[in-house]
């Protein structure tokens, strides 16, 4: 059985079917990359696995759990992080606090009244941000990063509750592309080590050829395409739309 | 009830829900289009019915309700064009607060111009008798009434469907930019649409004083049944608003027939209740979109450096020694800054930190106030224990509030405080027998132990230092941090099992609960309790004495407080019209200072 499991999930806002029959796997260790023009309904599939959004129709299992249906905070408690492909942190609180806060939901203490917060768990937040490469800018407020910045930070909060399954949407985006590929390698740090499942949307095809071990291919809302980066390569409706080569 | 006298209830409703639709087809116009929830509307619905009344001793009630409604369009155009088109780019707090100033400003000119005594109307002339419907009697009056609603509803609709001017209404309705590249001139059309709103306003209050007389209340009482109106509807859809002036109506007529009189702003709530946790946008309302939070640029909350903290530690023991030097006068106006600094602070706590806007934060207050009050009088209770409940009382009246209002956000959130706060109002004022009416309850004194002036300072003090200053602990603490998250990015908070509803529901009830301290002790300070001291003014204090301060800052709030305190104790002495002043104060404040005087005395959150 593998991790995630998702069958015909569909999705549709008025008129537009963002998703339509969406069914694939994802194995734990796997690093997956979903790849499609904008518009293709990348998101709008992340946004029904980690519960942002209910399904019309079909199936999400996690570890054998259905998930479709959970609010996000229920499903971020099952095990799977994301980061957002517009940033979303808490302005207002300096890089570390942003990552306490998500240590502190994760030991089970957003209740407590007296502890200070800015105290709890300061070497768990500082190795995280260490990892995802923003140690120096721990004490810097959230409102002023720079997009790429907020990337990494995002991946930090997201590590927080050590997922099972994390899910980045367009997390290279605002980067040059040797921070793409340091990004890149601690999702396959994570991969190989925490046996963390790694799905991903990604514009640049370097990124997806060399860190991917397989690529599902999006069109208006239907998987047109799977495989891995060495069998897209050779599929011709997959040269045309991404390589350029038509 | 027979069958005859269902048909007249149910008529009594339809006559009620026109002017009821009326307003609230304005209010929602003008949001639709400024995106600016017009606290004033009940106001212009007042002017408009002492303008009918007034004009029609000259020339008649026709032409006077008329012209009144004219004039009324009149002044609502002059309003846009003088104020609100400067609040378009500011925060909606204080848009809605200076629409609230012009509140207090509309109600001391009626009170200036024709006094505080009710004012009768006359009645429609070709329309004084009544019609014999199903074996009982009708006012023909209630019958234009009726026909009126949905004339203006299908006169809305051709406006709004056929002509050029009503698809550019919709246009920036529905996208402002959009409007821009339709080479719309947006300044006037917001102009249009405000006097448009306005002469809605109006029109309701002139149609509406055969039927009651003009009064300095009902700008509230009116507002606040609009924003029921809206929420129930939809905000921004003018069949919305219709449809639940219909159903509101509908429910208070069927209340007061059945004999529930005193019980129809319960049931109106009952009613709002159940449709807002079925449909939390309303009827036919969508969903809306998430507002700017004021505090996108908020600071990090750095801890109080140990300088800061000694200031503040040397302060308390300084208010701790005041009463060796006076017992007089100082003593009672000391008290009540202490009183209102830890309601403003409660109120901080979820405007600030939890980004709820409260417009009726007066209710805790009151029901901290009425509690004790009536605990003591009517339940026999020692003060003590009084003391010690009524708190109790305004955390549960949170409790049950908080739940419908963490549904919402936005504007919504504060149409709803509100429209709670004048709920609870309403029932103390009405219910005579129990919470002594207008008049309110007298005899509220506090134990023989307590009550010399300096005893009773010491126990004010000591509460309020220590309310004031767990709520700032709290903000520290896990709890506050997670608070913050969910104002700042409820997306990622939900992201990281936060839960978002739960967290703002407990900070509601904590700060309801940390209101009604400060309510009881002020009910044991000064001995009597009127409906008052949770009237929907008092909740606008409490934002006043905020935003004085500067809601991004942390002990602004105290400091807003001290000084709002000290101004309206000096002003209301000074002048008739203080409220007034008042107004004209929060205007300046808005248009001049938007980030408080705390802001300009450069206190940061860290202090
Ligand atoms: N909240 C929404 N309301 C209406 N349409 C939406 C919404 N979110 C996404 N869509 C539409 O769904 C489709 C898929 O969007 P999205 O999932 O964001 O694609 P991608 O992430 O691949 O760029 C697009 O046509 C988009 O316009
Ligand atoms: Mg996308």
């Amino acid at each position: 059985m593998s991790l995630l499991e998702v069958r015909d999930l569909s999705k549709s806002y008025g008129g537009v079917q963002a998703v339509r029959g969406v069914s694939f796997d994802l194995d734990a260790g796997e690093r997956v990359a979903m790849i499609g023009p904008n518009g293709a309904g990348k998101t709008t599939c992340f946004n029904m696995l980690n519960g942002q959004i209910a399904p019309d129709a079909g199936s999400i299992a996690l570890g054998g759990r259905p998930l479709a249906g959970l609010p996000p905070r229920k499903v971020w408690r099952l095990g799977v992080g994301r980061t957002f492909q517009i940033t979303a942190t808490f302005g207002s609180m300096t890089v570390r606090e942003n990552v306490q806060l998500a240590l502190l939901s994760h030991h089970g203490r957003l209740g407590s009244l007296w502890p200070l917060a800015s105290d709890a768990h300061v070497e768990e937040a500082e190795a995280l941000l260490e990892r995802a490469g923003v140690k120096e800018l721990a004490a810097r407020a959230c409102a002023v990063l720079a997009y790429g910045d907020l990337k990494r930070v995002e991946l930090a909060i997201a590590l927080a509750n050590r997922p099972r399954l994390l899910l980045m949407d367009e997390p290279t985006a605002g980067m040059a592309p040797s921070e793409r590929g340091d990004l890149m390698r601690l999702a396959a740090e994570l991969a190989r080590e925490a046996r963390t499942a790694v799905l991903f949307t990604e514009h640049d095809m370097d990124v997806v050829f060399e860190h991917a071990d397989r690529v599902l291919v999006l069109d208006r809302g239907e998987l047109i395409a799977r495989g891995s980066p060495g069998e897209l390569r050779a599929d011709p409706r997959v040269r045309e739309g991404y390589l350029g080569d038509a | 009830m027979s069958g005859s006298a269902i048909l007249l209830q149910f008529l009594n409703g339809l006559a009620g829900a026109s002017s009821l639709f009326l307003l609230a087809a304005g209010l929602s116009l003008i949001f639709g289009v400024t995106r600016i929830v017009n606290f004033a509307h009940g106001s212009l619905y007042m002017l408009g019915m002492y303008l009918a009344v007034w004009l029609s001793e000259s020339v008649g009630f026709w032409p006077s309700a008329l012209t009144a409604a004219l004039a009324v369009a009149a002044l609502g155009a002059a309003i846009e064009m003088s104020l609100l088109r400067r609040l378009y780019p500011v925060p909606e707090l204080l848009q809605l607060l200076a629409t609230f100033a012009l509140v207090l400003i509309a109600r001391d000119f009626a009170l200036w111009a024709w006094g505080p005594e009710d004012l009768l109307g006359p009645r429609a002339p070709g329309l004084e008798d009544a019609v014999e419907i199903a074996g009982g009697r009708f006012p023909e009056y209630d019958l234009f009434l009726i026909v009126v609603g949905p004339l203006v509803l299908a006169a809305l609709h051709l406006l709004l469907t056929r002509t050029r001017w009503g698809i550019l209404v919709r246009a920036a309705t529905q996208d402002r930019d959009m409007a821009g590249a339709l080479g719309v001139n947006q300044k006037w059309l917001f102009t249009e649409v405000f006097a448009l709103g306005a002469l809605l306003a109006g029109l309701g209050g002139a149609l509406s004083v055969p039927r009651e007389p003009a009064n300095l209340t009902i700008d509230l009482s009116v507002l606040s049944d609009a924003f029921v109106v809206v929420v129930v509807g939809g905000l921004g859809s003018i069949p919305g608003a219709f449809l639940a002036a219909l159903l509101i109506a509908e429910v208070k007529a069927f209340a007061i027939g059945l004999g529930f009189s005193k019980a129809t702003l319960v049931v109106e709530f009952i009613v709002m209740a159940a449709v807002l946790v079925l449909r939390p946008w309303g009827l036919l309302g969508r969903e809306a979109a998430p507002l700017r939070g004021p505090a996108a640029l908020e600071p990090p909350l750095a801890l109080p450096s140990r300088n800061v903290l000694r200031a503040l530690l040397a302060l308390a023991a300084a208010l701790a020694l005041v009463p060796l030097l006076s017992r007089g006068y100082a003593l009672v106006l000391l008290s009540d800054v202490l009183v209102f600094a830890l309601f403003a602070v409660s109120l901080h706590f979820i405007t600030g930190p939890g980004g709820m806007l409260s417009f009726g934060h007066a209710a805790y207050f009151g029901l901290g106030a009425y509690g004790a009050g009536l605990l003591l009088l009517r339940a026999g209770a020692p003060m003590e224990a009084a003391l010690v409940l009524a708190p109790l009382a305004a955390g549960i009246g949170a409790l049950a509030f908080g739940w419908f209002c963490v549904r919402l956000s936005g504007v919504y959130l504060a149409m709803l405080t509100l429209a709670f706060a004048q709920i609870v109002w309403s029932v103390a004022f009405q219910w005579d027998a129990f919470t002594g009416g207008s008049n309110g309850l007298i005899g509220v004194w506090p134990s023989a132990w307590l009550a010399s002036r300096t005893a009773y300072y010491y126990l004010t003090l000591g509460a309020c230092l220590a309310g004031i200053a767990i709520l700032w602990r709290v903000l520290y603490s896990p709890f506050g941090y997670a608070l913050r998250a969910s104002r700042d990015s409820p997306l990622r908070a939900g992201a990281i099992g936060i839960d978002v509803r739960a967290q703002q529901w407990a900070a509601f009830t904590l700060a309801g609960l940390a209101a009604g301290i400060a309510g009881a002790l002020y009910a044991f300070s000064k001995g009597s309790i009127s409906p008052e001291t949770l009237s929907v003014p008092r909740s606008v204090d409490a934002l006043v004495m905020v935003l004085l301060g500067g809601i991004q800052t942390l002990t602004g709030p105290a400091w807003g407080a001290a000084l709002f305190t000290w101004l309206q104790d000096s002003a209301s002495r000074e002048f008739d019209y203080w409220r007034a002043v008042l107004g004209a104060v929060i205007l300046a404040l808005v248009l001049a200072l938007p980030g408080g005087v705390g802001g300009l005395l450069g206190g940061r959150s860290t202090r």
